[in-house]
């Protein structure tokens, strides 16, 4: 893979208000996103806890992530990006969709939040030589990518040692193809169809032989659960579908 | 001269739920302002408002959360015991016996001292209040200030005052009153009706103690309540038909004194008149959205019910501390708290229960306010099924005392 130039996005000032309209489908709660916002609020619960855990940040603090570099891999429309930011976090946000950057940027400066939205890959970031961070996020990301070990390896390389990664996929199990397959994309319609291939799914322990190859241990494994009696996400101890993972890599 | 200043949360409006709104954010550490058009040396005054407010002991416990409570509790009258008697009090004390129709609270079958709310002056609460907000760093009062505008954008909301500054926040809370300027302004539309009666309030001194207790009559015109306020006096809010009321407003001290004695007897010995008379038109609404991008309603904004026990102000006060709760959360999730994805879980929580509450009241009213024979056979023999089956009797208790659902972390008992 070559390495491509770098440049934070910047946006037209004729293209605001195209990508404000954007923006305002993925910012949209009853919208085509409305799965997405019913589920964001439980990664991200999971993220804050294991990094207020892992840097002995006090949860309850104003910004609890002040100082800590983050670079949010796949920040889509900025659905995690701008909820750190305002945790506190320096946020570099990374997707390989130009559309989906420009998009991104135009909610963030609506939102007077100051993040460094990128169009481009953790490859790319890599090979321009940029400082590794403090957390870095993976969020829904490795059951789409071409290459899993190419890529695991890369973004764990972009973590600082005494550093943590947070990923959260989708588990390969007869369970999760019948759920997060058949019954997102064809029964409630939540994902368009075909958004996943089912044999892209991530088992947690194919992850853990990755990472652990990258110098990331694997400290804890939570599942996401839903349920449909109340419409809530929830964590819980079944990793069988939606799972989240906290990967820490050791002090040099 | 344009200044614009940044808050975390706008309110709109400096009565009791706005006050009280701004407090409880402002202790989970958000930074609020609030806007109201009058002037606070007016609203602190006596002659502001001479109502009175039944507060429930879970609504209470906000109150202590906040620090309020020390300032407010020497005039708080604790109510012990609630009687309620259908028909006129000479029925129960005719010939010494007391009538079968009629129901008994009492707090200490909940539990040694907890009394089942306090009845307290409007004009004690609000002095609280405002003494709160002027030592409160996190709350900016600004008022009198007119509002001439609100716009509500992409990503904060903005409130224009006519002295020049805009109030900018990602969220502005509507405690604007029943008439909330607001909520027409989004275009939320209310569900309503008036009750064919108004509210007659005064406040009386009684030669006998009251011993704390709360009485309601349930008369043909509507509900008549002796509500127990401290120093031997006592709060009544009396429903009366719409048509006879400005009669009974219009009469001479002692003639009103008679009109009163007459509907519940000689319990209070010799009373006399300690306020001026207070009325207002009895009436029923209920926001159709409790949100809208950028703004959540509270208190009276949201919904009015009828006055029959007294619940009116506790749901605000249940509103204030959900709101509290819903917006905390989102903000330790780094989540944008004026988004509907986060309000939504705030109306969620208080639609449905403001909703059947006021239903409730509703159709107690209805079912009381009458002197129809088959209505008043069921409803005494409902009232007696209550009366002789103690769970149910300390369901209603905790009813009365905003006890029930899922409480917010504000209202809940200490662990």
């Amino acid at each position: 893979m070559t390495a491509q130039i770098n440049t934070t996005a910047t946006i037209d000032p004729d293209e605001v208000s195209k990508f404000s309209a954007i923006a305002e489908e993925w910012w949209d709660p009853f919208g085509k996103f409305k799965p997405l916002h019913k589920f964001n609020p439980v990664r991200l619960a999971y993220i804050r806890d294991a990094v207020c855990t892992h840097f002995k940040r006090d949860p309850h603090s104003k910004k609890p992530f002040e100082g800590l570099r983050l670079l949010d891999v796949g920040c889509g429309g900025g659905l995690v990006a701008e909820p750190m930011r305002r945790l506190g976090a320096d946020v570099t946000a990374i997707d390989a969709s130009e559309r989906n950057i420009k998009t991104a940027l135009a909610h963030s400066m609506t939102m007077k939040l100051d993040i460094d939205y990128r169009a481009t890959t953790v490859e790319s970031i890599a090979a321009a030589g940029s400082p590794p961070f403090d957390i870095v996020l993976n969020l829904e990301v490795v059951e789409h990518v071409a290459d899993i070990d190419l890529f695991l390896k890369t973004s764990a390389d972009l973590v600082r040692p005494g550093g943590i990664m947070t990923l959260a996929s989708i588990n390969r199990t007869l369970k999760a193809f019948i759920l997060a397959k058949v019954g997102a994309e064809y029964v409630l319609g939540w994902l368009p169809r075909g958004a996943h291939d089912p044999r892209k799914f991530v088992k947690p322990e194919e992850a853990r032989l990755i990472l652990k190859g990258s110098g990331l241990n694997i400290t804890a494994v939570a599942g996401v659960s839903y349920n449909p009696l109340i419409d809530v996400w929830r964590i819980s101890e079944d990793t069988q579908v939606n799972y989240m993972l906290t990967a820490v890599k050791a002090q040099k | 001269m344009n200044t614009q200043i940044q808050f975390d949360i706008v309110i709109v409006g400096g009565g009791l739920a706005g006050g009280l709104a701004a407090l409880a954010l402002a202790k989970n550490g958000f930074e609020c302002a609030v806007v109201d058009a009058q002037d606070p040396q007016t609203m602190r005054g006596a002659a502001f408002d001479g109502r009175t407010t039944a507060l429930a002991y879970a609504a209470g416990r906000l109150f202590k959360r906040l620090g309020l409570w020390d300032a407010i509790e020497p005039k708080a009258e604790p109510i012990r015991d609630i009687l309620v008697t259908d028909g006129q009090a000479r029925d129960r004390f005719r010939g010494g016996a007391v009538s079968p129709f009629h129901l008994h609270f009492d707090s200490r079958e909940l539990g040694p001292d907890t009394p089942l709310g306090w009845i307290i002056e409007n004009l004690t609460l609000r002095e609280a209040i405002f003494e709160a907000i002027d030592n409160n760093a996190n709350v900016s009062l600004f008022a009198p200030a007119r509002r001439s505008g609100a716009r509500f954008g992409a990503g904060f909301a903005e409130v224009d005052l006519e002295g020049g500054e805009t109030l900018s926040a990602p969220l502005i809370i509507a405690a604007d009153g029943r008439f909330s300027a607001l909520r027409a302004e989004v275009g939320i539309k209310v569900n309503k009706w008036t009750y064919p009666q108004t509210g007659i309030v005064v406040t009386v001194a009684h030669e006998k103690p009251h011993h704390g207790v709360a009485q309601e009559f349930f008369l043909p015109p509507g509900p008549f309540a002796i509500l127990p306020l401290t120093d031997n006096r006592s709060s009544l809010v009396w429903s009366e038909n719409k048509t006879a009321a400005p009669a009974f407003l219009a009469l001479e001290d002692e003639a009103f004194i008679h009109q009163i004695e007459a509907r519940f007897g000689p319990y209070l010995g010799k009373i006399s008149l300690a306020s001026p008379r207070w009325s207002y038109p009895l009436a029923f609404h209920l926001a159709q959205s409790y949100i809208a991008p950028r703004m959540a309603l509270i208190g009276d904004a949201a919904h009015a019910v009828h006055p029959i026990a007294g619940q009116g102000f506790n749901l605000g006060v249940k509103d204030i501390a959900a709101l509290a709760d819903v917006l905390t959360e989102a903000r330790g999730l780094g989540l944008d708290i004026g988004h509907m994805s986060v309000l939504e879980n705030y109306q969620r929580w208080r639609r449905f229960d403001s909703t059947s509450l006021a239903l409730g009241m509703d159709l107690l009213n209805r079912l009381f306010s009458n002197d129809i024979t088959p209505l008043r056979i069921a409803r005494d023999a409902g009232m007696s099924v209550v009366g002789k089956i103690p769970p149910l009797r300390r369901m209603f208790m905790r009813q009365a005392g905003a006890d029930f659902g899922k409480l917010p972390s504000l209202m809940q008992a200490e662990a």
